[in-house]
């Protein structure tokens, strides 16, 4: 088997080192290594946006990256995603709109919308959709995810999680 | 997914090193957005992973007035955030934009897309509309060829053992030159081209006449195609709804698709001409709108 | 989004109103944990090793070299599990026979599609368990396989079962045959109504096989004790459904299984079979050490449960004056590998919005060489609804007459006796047309070329069956809530909604949680849209048993009789005036005394069945065969809407679905049987990119089987989308649709034919 490597990552803001094989995907090691199950798995071949991470700064589905390539990168999470206990304003606006319905769509689309705010925080319906067209939901029909982020849009001023593209 | 090794070489030489030992069992990687699903299913069976992006060359975007060089491993999104690039080579940031989904772009580079060699492949036949060459980087040092003649059929291409693509050099645009690429998918995002068509022409100063064209089509064939029938129908023609048409009848008699999930050959050959004449149309408009 | 009541007078302080669901929290930060998300100590992982082939006799199985591989644990094939018993297993919605269970979780002497899972192995790492599956060495007799009902049905098909017969009219045969069973509903007199028919259309039609599509892979966790007891964590929409097929297979008692349901993402029907649960717990039984297996998306596709593709032949004849004299269907669903197609549910439907004097309906359930069909929302309706309201819409145009009147003009109504032989009490079909007809959408004419607008109209029984709650009541006055429902979308909300009403509480004070299966009574699966109906109701019986025991209290409080106080307005009220809120008796009370505990169990007979109208606008390229779609409204009776936000979101859903359905997704399967299309790229369910807003009109007409009007809502929406496109894209470019998915090539392929 290939030797196992030494990756030192800045996860959240938190400097954090594992080790991993070079097969492992980033999914793999968030989830299985570092106990962190808020990125969700929904396919593992790029196709639902479920995995979506910040990879330095940009989105990524975390499913198609191996996890040896973030070696001196920094990794932005679902867990990250709420500061000092508070809510980001996108998680209150998918609460308040009922966006979600099992939820498990939910981190990666709450991650890929983070950074389309952060690139476009006056987005258009069709930039919306835009945007969110590499997350699959299966249960809403979109319509209260859609909302949701225009809704979160309206309100983002000034939040201090602001994620830099 | 199988077991490999993993290397990220931060020169050219060292790469090409890399990619002659293990047997032919190692495997350049860019994005890797095709490379780790293809490993995940067994389509590919890599011992080692050479990821090029920490060769500096190979993430370098260089536009200046001779032309522009990208670097093989450039990620879609930098290409489509760059003002210049999306006005001068407007095919190629059409192809940038659609490639997946946004996350996608993030990591998916257009070398990668080339060396997929997928005959759906969103950024080839832009890449031959608008006359790139690749520069390609091996054991007996380094070589450039057309874009043309890069893919040989699914999945495979010119390069050889220990070779890998550095950038690839796309000429100056030229005055009253207009580009476009679009493809027909069944949904409006996150699918794979059942016909793509890249043009680029070039018209006279009042914007009448054809004076250079290219054109290329995807996903009708084993390989990417050069439609040359199509761009010499419109070569030395007034611009007009008869002359697109002819070019549009060239492109659809080249089609030899297949039958597959995504199309039929009736579907795949009717839609050929069909998208040939729309992206003539909105390249015409480009080249007239400068 | 607008919503209609019937019904309004009756006001409730909780019902209607949308506060923030209890679990949204977790879910917004990644903190719940779903199925997937499990860790223990010690775990192995497995992997299952399918077939390649889509029929095959599965002459030997090797797995020696697998088990050498260092890392792995133990390997299992069909021969770990008892031989089970030639039983029936209901499961809510859908039931299946014990051995094909068995056969279907791992294949027994034949792999019966692709994707069938042969053997399955447990190792440190899901990778070296993968390794390890190349190792094993299976030698199949590849066989030719049969892949539609149409060819199935051929005397001389290949036959899928040496112990099939076809169980025909009710009768057993001798005749072995891929047709597990031919059934027959009859009304009236079908000649006399055809003859008295102005016109009659009659057509042909074919719908793929579709996939659920949960985002959520299947998954499940299991650990064997050394006592013999088995707990599973898992992703399930019915945890005793699960627990007893476990419990069944591995032929231990019920009461030895503890099945601890997980957070679930998605299920839409598909996850009430088990696939995994059950090999994992042989796995851990083998190795004395839990053990977990998750899918990948492509085994999902392949290895478990879509819904049937379908062959279906619909004759209708009305009069002059637009009423339907007499109605015919002849319906062939695929079951896939095992008999057990939701036919019987389609058969019921086809026409069920209707007042059909006299018909009659052929129904069979054909095995076809595909993974062994599941329920999908609504099972069996969409297949059937798209045939029925096309050629109603055909009927329409030959008679001039407008669809949205024909549909009133026939619409079934309280006491209208359906084909297959029950009479409606009251329903809502008229007024979910209505909602439409005096909807903006409706109202507001479409102009612009190569555009139509459709409507269509669909209906789902719903289900009642068992379900469970506990409540207890803390010292401060709030409630814990524990029920036995797996909440896939919000519904623990919705029925602690129920419990607040009841009590007159605050929905925040009331905390809802999803029991194990040893820590609530016994609860049917989420699916039949019974969760809001049977187990709201279950809440509402444990509110009305906390109200008891607070009269009691209040009585003793005041030293007065329990026959002079009164549970009303959140409180009891007593003699004189007295009058104390819920929350101050409890917590004046609480010291002294028992604990305040609340059951409420249900098992309701009247779901009150629901009717859904759907209204769209497309585009169609006449170049390409595209269809965009430009507006959607969907109309729906509900009953009562409890929480109006979610019951918004799964009209939404179910018509987001529809429209996939209808439009692009199928399974696309080459001559030797091999789906070529098993990933989230290929198979095209809607993207966000690919629809507009989704205006959802929520019409309440209560259902009186139910304490607060609840009717199941579900289901139904994803019934007329199909149909509704079919008839929109004739309108805008004239060709009518007999197939689905009414994908690109197929549209263009209609268009080119017509020139
Ligand atoms: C969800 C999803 C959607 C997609 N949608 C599209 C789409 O719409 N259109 C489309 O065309 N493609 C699509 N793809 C495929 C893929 O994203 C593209 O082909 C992408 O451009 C590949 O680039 P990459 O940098 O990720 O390549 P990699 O995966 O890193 O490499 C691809 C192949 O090229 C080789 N390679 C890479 N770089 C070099 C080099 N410099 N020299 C030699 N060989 C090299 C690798 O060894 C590998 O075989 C999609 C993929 C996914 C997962
Ligand atoms: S799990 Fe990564 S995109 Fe689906
Ligand atoms: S809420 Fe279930 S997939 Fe989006």
């Amino acid at each position: 088997m290939a030797k196992k490597r030494i990756v030192s990552t800045t996860i959240n803001g938190t400097q954090k080192d594992f080790l991993c094989e070079p097969r492992q995907t980033l999914l793999e090691v968030l989830r299985d290594s570092l106990d962190m199950t808020g990125t969700k798995e929904g396919c593992s071949n790029g196709n639902c946006g479920a995995c979506t991470v910040h990879l330095d700064g940009r989105p990524v589905v975390s499913c198609l990256v191996l996890a040896v390539e973030a070696d001196g990168a920094t990794v932005e999470t679902i867990e990250g995603v709420a500061c000092n206990g508070q809510l980001h304003p996108l998680q209150d606006s998918f609460l308040n709109n009922a966006a979600l319905q099992c939820g498990i769509c939910t981190p990666g689309f709450i991650m890929q919308a983070k950074s389309l705010l952060a690139e476009n925080p006056n987005p258009s319906e069709h930039d919306i959709r835009f945007y969110l067209a590499g997350n699959l939901c299966r249960c809403t029909g979109y319509d209260k995810i859609v909302r949701a982020v225009q809704d979160a849009a309206g309100k983002m001023s000034g939040c201090c999680s602001e994620a830099k593209v | 997914m199988r077991d490999f090794d993993y290397a990220a070489p931060t020169t050219v030489a060292e790469a090409v090193q890399l990619l002659q030992s293990h047997n032919g069992a190692a495997r350049p990687m860019a994005g890797g957005t095709d490379l780790i699903d293809q490993v995940r299913v067994g389509r590919l069976t890599p011992d080692l992973v050479v990821d090029i992006k920490k060769i500096p060359e190979l993430t370098a975007i260089d536009f200046s007035t001779t032309g522009l060089r990208i670097g093989a491993a450039v990620p879609c999104y930098r290409l489509y955030h760059d003002a210049q690039i999306t006005a001068a080579y407007s095919a190629l940031t059409d192809s940038a934009t659609i490639i997946g989904g946004i996350q996608i772009q993030s990591r998916a580079s257009v070398g990668g897309n080339l060396c997929n060699s997928g005959p759906a492949a969103d950024s080839t036949p832009s890449l031959i509309a608008l006359g790139a060459i690749v520069v390609i980087a091996g054991p007996k040092g380094t070589r450039e060829v057309s874009v043309d003649t890069f893919c040989t059929g699914p999945g495979k291409n010119i390069l050889e053992r220990g070779e890998f693509v550095v950038e690839i050099k796309l000429p100056a645009r030229a005055a009253h030159s207009g580009s476009a690429y679009q493809r027909f998918i069944p949904r409006n995002e996150m699918d794979i081209a059942v016909v793509g068509v890249g043009v680029s022409v070039t018209l006279d100063a009042a914007g009448q006449n054809f004076v250079a064209a290219k054109i290329a089509l995807g996903a009708v064939a084993a390989k990417p195609l050069v439609a040359d029938a199509a761009a010499k129908a419109l070569i030395g023609q007034a611009v007009s709804e008869a002359t697109i048409q002819k070019a549009a009848e060239a492109a659809r008699a080249i089609a030899t698709p297949i039958d597959d999930m995504r199309g039929t050959i009736e579907f795949r050959k009717h839609v050929t001409g069909v998208l040939t004449a729309r992206v003539i149309q909105q390249a015409v408009e480009r080249a007239r709108a400068t | 989004m607008s919503t209609t009541e019937a019904n309004p007078g009756k006001k409730y302080t909780v019902i209607g109103t949308r506060p923030i669901r209890h679990d949204g929290v977790d879910k917004v930060t990644g903190r719940a944990k779903y199925g997937g998300d499990i860790r223990l100590t010690g775990m192995l992982f497995g992997v299952m090793l399918r077939s390649p082939h889509a029929h095959a006799n599965i002459k030997s199985i090797d797995y020696s070299a697998a088990l050498a591989l260092p890392g792995v644990h133990a390997v299992v094939t069909v021969d770990d599990f008892p031989d089970a018993e030639n039983k029936i297993a209901e499961l809510g919605e859908g039931a299946i026979n014990l051995q094909h269970l068995r056969h279907n979780v791992l294949a027994g002497p034949k792999a019966l599609y692709r994707g069938h899972a042969v053997a399955a192995v447990a190792a440190d790492t899901v990778n070296i368990a993968e390794d390890a599956c190349k190792l094993i060495k299976v030698e199949y007799e590849v066989l030719k396989p049969v892949l539609t009902a149409p060819e199935a049905m051929k005397p001389d098909a290949p036959l899928l079962h040496n112990n099939v017969y076809t169980n025909s009219l009710g009768e057993e045969t001798k005749q072995l045959s891929n047709v597990a069973k031919h059934f027959r509903f009859e009304k009236g007199d079908l000649e006399a109504g055809f003859k008295a028919a102005k016109v009659i259309v009659e057509r042909e039609f074919n719908t793929a096989t579709v996939h659920q599509g949960y985002i959520e892979p299947h998954n499940g966790t299991a650990m064997w004790n050394s006592d013999g007891k088995v707990t599973v964590w898992c992703s399930t929409q019915g945890s005793f459904t699960a627990r007893q097929q476990v419990a069944e297979l591995c032929h231990i008692p019920v009461g030895n299984v503890k099945v601890i349901p997980m957070e679930i993402g998605g299920g839409f029907g598909g996850k009430v079979s088990v696939y995994l649960e059950p090999v994992a717990a042989i796995l851990s039984k083998k190795t004395g050490r839990p053990v977990k297996i998750i899918m990948n998306r492509a085994d999902c596709f392949e290895g478990t449960g879509p819904t049937p593709g379908s062959y279906i032949r619909v004759k209708m004849g009305a009069d002059a004056n637009g009423k339907i004299t007499a109605a015919e269907a002849y319906m062939a669903y695929e079951a896939g590998g095992y008999p057990g197609s939701p036919i019987g549910a389609g058969a019921m439907c086809v026409f069920a919005c209707y007042d059909v004097p006299n018909g009659k309906v052929d129904g069979f359930d054909v095995c076809v060489n595909k993974p062994h069909t599941n329920a999908y929302r609504a099972p069996g309706a969409t297949n059937a609804a798209m045939a029925t309201e096309t050629v109603i819409d055909e009927i329409c145009e030959q008679l001039k007459m407008c669809s949205m009147e024909f549909r009133l003009k026939n619409a079934a109504v309280e006491g209208t006796r359906r084909i297959d032989g029950p009479v409606y009490p009251r329903i809502g079909m008229i007024e979910s047309v209505e909602a439409i007809k005096n909807s903006d959408h409706w109202k507001t004419p479409l102009t612009g070329k190569n555009r139509g607008r459709g409507i269509a109209t669909g209906f789902w029984f719903n289900c009642g069956l068992k379900s469970a709650v506990t409540a207890t009541v803390n010292f401060d006055g709030s409630v814990g809530l524990v029920e036995g429902s797996t909440d896939i979308g919000g519904s623990r909300t919705g029925i602690a909604m129920q419990f607040a009403e009841t009590l007159g509480i605050p929905v925040d004070q009331v905390m809802p949680s999803v029991g194990d299966t040893d820590s609530v009574g016994y609860t049917d699966v989420t699916g039949g849209s019974r969760v809001t109906f049977a187990t709201g109701w279950a809440a509402y019986e444990a509110g009305l048993d906390i109200a008891r025991q607070m009269c009691q209290r209040a009585a003793t409080l005041w030293e007065v009789p329990a026959d002079q106080v009164k549970y009303e307005n959140g409180g009891v009220s007593g003699p004189g005036g007295k009058q104390i809120s819920f929350k101050d008796l409890v917590v004046q009370t609480c010291k002294h005394g028992e604990p305040i505990v609340g059951r409420g169990s249900a098992d309701p007979q009247c779901p009150g069945g629901a009717f859904a109208t759907h209204c769209v606008d497309v585009e169609v390229d006449p170049d390409t065969g595209k269809v965009t779609v430009l507006r959607y409204t969907a109309s729906q009776d509900v009953g009562t809407a409890i929480h109006p936000a979610y019951v918004e979101g799964q009209i939404q859903g179910g018509a987001v679905q529809g429209i996939g359905w209808g439009l692009n997704e199928e399974y696309f399967y080459d001559q030797s049987g091999v789906m070529r299309n098993s990933t989230f790229l290929d198979y095209r369910m809607p993207t966000c990119l690919d629809l507009p807003m989704i205006e959802a009109i929520i019409v309440e007409v209560p259902n009186p089987g139910h304490p607060y009007g609840v009717r199941g809502v579900g289901e139904v929406p994803i019934v007329p989308p199909p149909a509704a496109l079919a008839n929109a894209i004739y309108n805008a470019v004239g060709v009518r649709m007999t197939q689905l998915p009414m994908s690109p090539p197929r549209v263009l392929h209609e268009i080119l034919a017509k020139k």
